[in-house]
């Protein structure tokens, strides 16, 4: 029961409590964001349980060996994922060396004041909309402009170099290179808007200080902004590595399909979510449990990857923030 | 680095003001932001072993003359000087002179403690490793800490944060990094405004210390400060007139001086605080 004040309250006074309509109205404000909270964990939950229901006959019939198995065949009923999750990681892996330098360097480049902000703010955009095309036109893009463009060097770099295991192979088509090209692209904007608000937060005062140091805009950028800025710099990188383990309509189009494991950049492969894609229209009873195991996998890799590099981010921004080490 | 030669040669050229060595001769005749004049006609000469303070209202533009003094201004898109500042003689804003050599030579410590989020070792070396000095890089920092007071504070944690320190601590941290590679002056840009009072008595007693060494220019809005620390005071006032907003150089004397008995009719309101 609430204290009322009113007796103590001079009777020429403003102030009054909140009425009951208030308090009902705060009250019902409170209860739906707590609903609409637990309906999002609710529902990955359920999605999860889905999955992990409809995978576990799967999961019997094949358990470990569907993780290390290299073939895939629905007519024997043989069914292995190692080639997709070795091209899942080596296709992000790429595309976030690729992506995550250009990235990087866009936003610093956009933040440290080399433009006017008139300029600024156009390349800014220009970069966001590259978000903003379709999946399934990058990988249209990617089949007609980004492997002829490239093929005729790539095959020459494995005709001198093909000793080297990246170029053990001739680019024949759609491949790893131009998967992770094109992907690198897409996971471009992503890293650079999280990168260009991490090191646009770095206080102007560290700026100044090193300025006032006799720093050059060099020597200020490398040896103050960027690692003040470390932590959402490298919450971006992994942001954009969990696109690129997603991302599928693309990397259906333009990685080959093929079960192979190989190092080599030139060479056809294949991704879990491109597997999925490919295989869900003609999959049947059978076949679809296996499908879901496989996208219970990929969903075990991207729950991985973040939960790393929060925990990566965590202890580096705890050491920066001070109170001990 | 053909440009940071022009200030480095150890000139003794420095201009002689009544027997006085004048390090920083600074005269301002018009400073603008973009459209916008922030300082005009301010003479203000600074004195080698001596602390100078810039005194006067909010606005009346002490600390953007200050920032004149290493072109920290420089920064600040639309800045346009007009004027001189002379450094040993030689004017800091000369064409061919590179506003970071300049800033290596006038070292600066700031109105908010800003150190870098690296270990307190770290952030003392950090001007000594802009320098490329290579030798004796722990007894320059050791030496930097005990110049700013903070050695016996710090000597058992040198790896810990910068940023663990308390505010007071973190200043006199940015002091000893602006100290380690041994500047000729040190500006000050109100640098104990965000200070409890003991905190600020620290560094004033440090930067009685310092002038032993370095030459001083101190930007502060407490009066008494001024009269304890400076040898030199120049009050700085605002001129409104025609909507503008444009800070000068009133009255520019010995600290006794010019708090007993000020020539200038605003400088004597100022001092017995009828406006701030």
């Amino acid at each position: 029961m609430a204290i009322t004040l009113e007796g103590d309250v001079p009777t020429d006074s403003v102030a009054s409590p909140p009425s009951s309509l208030d308090v009902a109205g705060d009250r019902t404000f409170r209860g739906m964001t707590y609903m609409f909270s637990w309906m999002t964990i609710f529902l990955v939950l359920y999605i999860l349980y889905e999955i992990a229901g409809k995978a576990a006959p799967a999961v019997k019939e094949y358990g470990v060996g569907f993780i290390t198995g290299t073939t895939w065949d629905a007519n024997r009923g043989e069914f292995g994922v190692f080639p997709e999750i070795w091209g899942t990681l080596y296709s992000a892996i790429l595309a976030l060396m690729i992506g995550g330098f250009f990235g990087v360097s866009i936003a610093i480049f956009l933040t440290q004041d080399f433009l006017s902000p008139k300029l600024e703010l156009v390349f800014k955009n220009i970069v966001e909309l590259l978000a903003a095309i379709p999946s399934v036109v990058y990988g249209l893009w990617g089949i007609y402009v980004v492997i002829p463009a490239i093929r005729p060097t790539a095959n020459w770099i494995h005709e001198h170099l093909g000793w080297i295991p990246f170029f053990e192979t001739s680019l024949s088509g759609p491949g790893m290179l131009p998967a992770a090209m094109v992907l690198s692209i897409m996971v471009l904007p992503t890293i650079s808007a999280v990168s260009r608000d991490a090191i646009s937060s770095v206080p102007h005062k560290l700026k100044e200080a090193a300025f006032g140091l006799g720093a050059t805009r060099w020597e200020a950028i490398v040896g103050v902004i960027i690692p003040t800025s470390a932590t959402g710099i490298f919450g971006a990188l992994v942001l954009g590595f969990g696109r690129a383990l997603g991302e599928t309509m693309a990397l259906a189009m333009l990685v080959g399909n093929s079960n192979q494991v190989s190092l080599s950049l030139f060479s056809p492969a294949n991704t879990l979510a491109a597997l999925l894609a490919n295989n869900f229209p003609e999959a049947g009873k059978q076949e679809e449990g296996v499908l879901m195991y496989a996208a219970l996998i990929l969903m075990a890799i991207t729950l991985l990857v973040n939960l790393l590099g929060t925990a990566i981010m965590n202890r580096a921004s705890r050491r920066l923030s001070g109170v001990a080490r | 680095m053909a440009t940071a030669n022009v200030l480095n040669c150890e000139s003794t050229a420095t201009i002689e003001s009544n027997g006085k060595n004048i390090v920083i001769d600074c005269k301002i005749k018009n400073l603008y932001y973009g459209k916008f004049r922030a300082v005009r006609d301010s003479h203000i000469p600074v004195e080698q072993g001596q602390i100078t303070a810039f005194i006067g209202p909010s606005g009346c533009g002490k600390s953007t003359a200050l920032r004149c003094l290493n072109r920290m201004n420089d920064l600040v898109r639309g800045f346009r000087f007009e004027g001189h500042v002379h450094f040993r003689g030689k004017d800091i804003y000369h064409r061919n002179v590179d506003p970071v050599a300049v800033r290596r030579y006038i070292g600066m410590v700031f109105q908010q403690p800003n150190p870098f989020a690296m270990s307190i070792y770290n952030n003392v070396a950090f001007g000594l490793r802009l320098n490329r000095v290579k030798d004796d890089i722990p007894e320059r920092v050791e030496n930097a800490l005990r110049g700013a007071a903070l050695w016996d504070e710090v000597k058992d944690k040198l790896k810990n944060s910068g940023l663990s320190l308390s505010g007071g601590q973190q200043q006199r941290l940015c002091i000893a990094r602006a100290i380690a590679t041994e500047p000729s002056v040190l500006l000050m840009d109100e640098p104990c405004s965000a200070l409890d009072p003991i905190a600020t008595r620290r560094i004033e007693e440090l930067m009685t210390e310092l002038k032993e060494k370095y030459t001083i220019a101190v930007v502060t809005h407490n009066l008494q400060q001024a009269q304890r620390v400076a040898d030199k005071t120049a009050f700085m006032y605002v001129d409104t007139t025609e909507g503008a907003r444009t800070g000068y150089l009133v009255e520019y004397e010995d600290t006794n001086q010019l708090f007993a008995d000020p020539k200038e009719e605003y400088t004597k309101q100022y001092i017995r605080g009828e406006f701030s």
